[in-house]
């Protein structure tokens, strides 16, 4: 049925969502259903509406987030009253902090105990005001389509976020005349602060000529604003290398030559040397976090700083600039572009960069000989090689992540999906099932820790009833691994509530009917890799790596850019890792 | 510092909550706050007094308009202005010592609303200094002050950047920018017109 059929028709509430979202062009959700939200449940099997249950709603909202940051869609989630709706809670945060457009849709108690502590009656609105671009609370049936249209507007345009709208019981069970196209949002008002003046960008086009070491940071406003191709042109123009965020890996392509990778806190260390040595950083829809500036009162002194950025409310934030040019990055770019000549050959300054990147190397993995030992550099460069660095790869939180970010070498914008702002745990597995809903086509590896993953492995419940084609690597190394290494650098290794037993995810696997194996050797990486991706459907390899390596390098928090912590020894990898 | 933003919002349940918690989030404490309508049906207005560092009203501006109801923000700082506040104070007073606190009253243009055996209720409107200035004088005389209510400070540019009533009406632009603006000080011209009611 097509919401066309449905236009100027009498519908109950609940058919108008399904039916309005259905207009909209929403094909997937992922959701729980209960009593709040059943009316929705019944209408919904009349829509073309492809639903995915999932196994706790903190993993519907991560779905719903892989489903957008894969597709640049916008993702929806579905959940009851109460408990329903808390448990989406970190979900929608996680999606607040990566500025990712997501629709919430939530039952809620009838409109007229609203406020008396009904069963599962739970304030949402109140609680998610923080953490939501826009919320509502819609009590009547014919608020509903105009509500969600709005909603799903709100969430994508501008710097997008998640939207949770709380629709009352008795709004899905009463009726409306429903019409898609006279629910048409107003259109959207962009923030008025938003400008990038002729001035400012004539400012900003004479300090990019005469900057000597420009570097430019591309940030995730990168891949959300589809600016890839206008970042290449400034960079190629000028030969000015490109440093990126963890949200912006992907955006600039890793293999082109002026590609430096990743800064911040575990970016490689010419990485962040050529940040505090340049004289012009060009901020490319990044917002100064503290894991990528270090101490600020150090951070890149000798450079004036140009930030191209669409929200107002992040210029001057956390580094004072120079220049402000405040708008969606792909048009900014476009206006400043033409007032750019191009320069020929290969820099003095991208030469200083290049030999600060060979000083480096000799720490590549590659390099160091086959011990025995199994390190998750090793699985990820060996996982990069074998998916020649085009898979969706879908990380948690903890060391494997940064190693992720370190080894596996991003060529195109949306194949890394990673919680970086909030920094979730448990958020892979799910936003991994989300990625593959979008993008049924593409291969999509997760990577968790043994931490992170035992904290929503239920969904592999969903995997398995969904039987979705993914690759699941668990980088086991017996620790909450990044706390473990904290604990090492500034707390006189005291182990307190680090080392975490783990189940046997190879049995666990088994247990849903997917196939795994145990890779304890590097030798076996590839080999388990190939069988991994061969496999339609789910597969689950057990890394059990080297128990106490660290990332390397490390800014250890307050500390200036330059003043990384790096590998100690000769042969550092061999020295810090314990002997099995 | 003090900053003052005047904010056009729609008019609907939770706004007020949004915009205090955008305050609360950004630590910022809130001097005062008064809402009302506005000219427009369905737009209410906001004049918000907030105490933060100098270089914070760009954040809290830009945060401000992050929120979907917020339709408009003015940081009016330093611009020509007129500011007003109204407060209700009760003293206490007995038929032997009124007839001072009239005298009060008439120099600070505060006029009596309410007597009673026992106290007795006035009314100011001014600047914010003019009605701590009552209250001063009113506690260095020893006359108990029983309550007070203070609405906090309102807020509307002079000329033809205030409101969008005036913006509408297309003032041809030039003409009124080369009238001299009254300073916030000198508002006593204004207060002369007041009528008595
Ligand atoms: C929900 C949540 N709780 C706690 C943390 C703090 N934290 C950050 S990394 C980490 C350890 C992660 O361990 P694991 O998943 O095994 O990954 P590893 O670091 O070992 O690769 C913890 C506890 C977090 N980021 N998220
Ligand atoms: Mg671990």
């Amino acid at each position: 049925m097509s919401e066309a059929k449905f236009a100027g028709t009498r519908l109950t509430g609940a058919e108008i969502l399904w039916a309005t979202l259905e207009g909209e062009g929403v094909r997937e959700v992922f959701g729980y259903p209960g009593g709040a939200i059943l009316p929705a449940y019944d209408a919904l099997r009349k829509f073309p509406i492809r639903h995915i249950l999932v196994r706790h709603e903190q993993g519907a909202v991560h779905m719903a987030d892989g489903y957008a940051r894969a597709s640049g869609k916008v993702g929806v989630a579905v959940a009851t009253s109460g408990p329903g709706a808390t448990n989406m809670v970190t979900g929608i945060a996680t999606a607040m902090m990566d500025s990712i457009p997501l629709l919430c849709v939530t039952g809620q108690v009838s409109s007229k105990v609203l406020g008396t502590d009904a069963f599962q009656e739970i304030d949402i609105t109140g609680i998610t005001l923080p953490v939501t671009k826009h919320n509502y609370l819609v009590t009547r049936a014919e608020d509903i389509a105009p509500v969600i249209r709005e909603a799903l507007l709100v969430a994508r345009s501008g710097r997008p976020g998640p939207v949770l709208v709380d629709i009352t019981k008795d709004a899905q069970q009463g009726s409306a005349t429903y019409d898609f196209a006279a629910s048409a949002p107003e259109p959207y008002r962009p923030h008025p602060m938003l400008r990038a003046e002729e001035d400012s960008v004539l400012k900003a086009a004479e300090l990019i000529r005469s900057a000597k070491r420009p570097v430019i940071l591309a940030g995730h406003g990168m891949i959300q604003s589809g600016a890839r191709k206008q970042v290449l042109a400034l960079a190629e123009r000028l030969q000015i290398p490109v440093a990126s965020t963890l949200l912006g890996l992907g955006g600039f392509p890793a293999s082109h030559p002026l590609s430096l990778g990743m800064m911040g806190m575990h970016g490689e260390a010419w990485v962040n040397q050529a940040i505090q040595q340049s004289d012009l950083l060009i901020a490319c829809g990044m917002r100064f976090d503290d894991r990528v500036t270090g101490s600020l009162a150090t951070y890149a002194i000798y450079a004036k700083k140009i930030h191209i950025e669409i929200d107002p409310a992040e210029i001057n934030k956390n580094v004072k600039v120079d220049v402000a040019l405040i708008g969606d990055l792909a048009e900014v770019l476009e206006t400043l572009l033409p007032h750019l000549a191009p320069r020929e050959g290969e820099s003095a300054w991208m030469r200083e960069v290049n030999a600060m990147k060979g000083e480096c190397s000799v720490r590549d993995i590659q390099n160091l000989p086959d011990t025995g030992h199994l390190y998750a550099a090793h699985v990820m460069n060996d996982l990069w090689h074998a998916t020649h660095g085009k898979a969706i790869v879908v990380t948690d939180v903890g060391q494997h992540q940064m190693w992720e970010a370190q080894y596996y070498k991003h060529e195109d914008p949306r194949t890394l999906i990673t919680s970086g702002g909030l920094g979730t745990m448990g958020f892979a597995l799910p936003a991994a099932i989300g990625a593959k809903v979008a993008c049924p086509e593409k291969e999509v590896w997760v990577i968790a820790g043994d931490g992170g993953f035992q904290m929503t492995a239920a969904e592999l419940s969903t995997i398995a009833q969904e039987n979705l084609d993914i690759n699941i690597a668990v980088v086991n190394n017996g620790y909450l691994g990044m706390v473990r290494q904290w604990q090492e650098f500034f707390y006189e290794k005291n182990y307190e509530s680090s080392p975490i037993l783990s189940p046997d995810y190879v049995k666990l696997a088994d247990a849903h009917g997917i196939p795994g194996v145990a890779v304890r050797t590097r030798g076996e990486v590839l080999p388990a890799v190939k069988a991994a991706r061969e496999r339609k459907g789910p597969f689950l390899i057990n890394f059990l790596v080297e128990k106490e390596d660290s990332v390397y390098p490390m800014i250890a928090a307050g500390s200036a850019l330059h003043e990384m912590i790096r590998r100690p020894g000769h042969n550092p990898l061999i020295e810090t890792a314990q002997d099995v | 510092m003090l900053h003052t933003f005047v904010a056009l919002v729609e008019d609907k349940p939770g706004v007020l909550t949004r915009v205090a918690s955008l305050f609360r989030r950004l630590n910022i404490n809130i001097v005062s706050l008064t809402v009302g309508h506005s000219e427009k049906t369905g737009v209410s207005r906001m004049t918000i007094v907030s105490d933060a560092s100098p270089t914070a009203g760009h954040r809290i501006m830009a945060s401000l308009y992050k929120l979907e109801n917020v339709l408009q923000v003015d940081d009016v700082g330093q611009a020509a202005c007129v500011s007003r506040e109204l407060a209700l104070i009760k003293v206490a007073a007995t038929p032997k010592t009124r007839s001072h606190i009239f005298e009060l009253a008439e120099v600070f243009r505060a006029r009596i609303v309410d007597l009673a055996p026992e106290s007795l209720m006035i009314e100011i409107t001014g600047v914010e200094s003019k009605i701590e200035g009552l209250i001063q004088v009113l506690n260095e005389s020893d006359d108990r002050i029983l309550e007070i209510s203070r609405t906090g400070r309102m807020v509307m540019r002079r000329g033809q950047h205030t409101s969008r009533v005036l913006d509408a009406m297309r003032v041809p632009s030039g003409e009124s920018e080369s009238e001299p603006i009254a300073e916030d000080d000198e508002a006593e011209i204004t207060e002369e017109a007041d009528l008595p009611q």
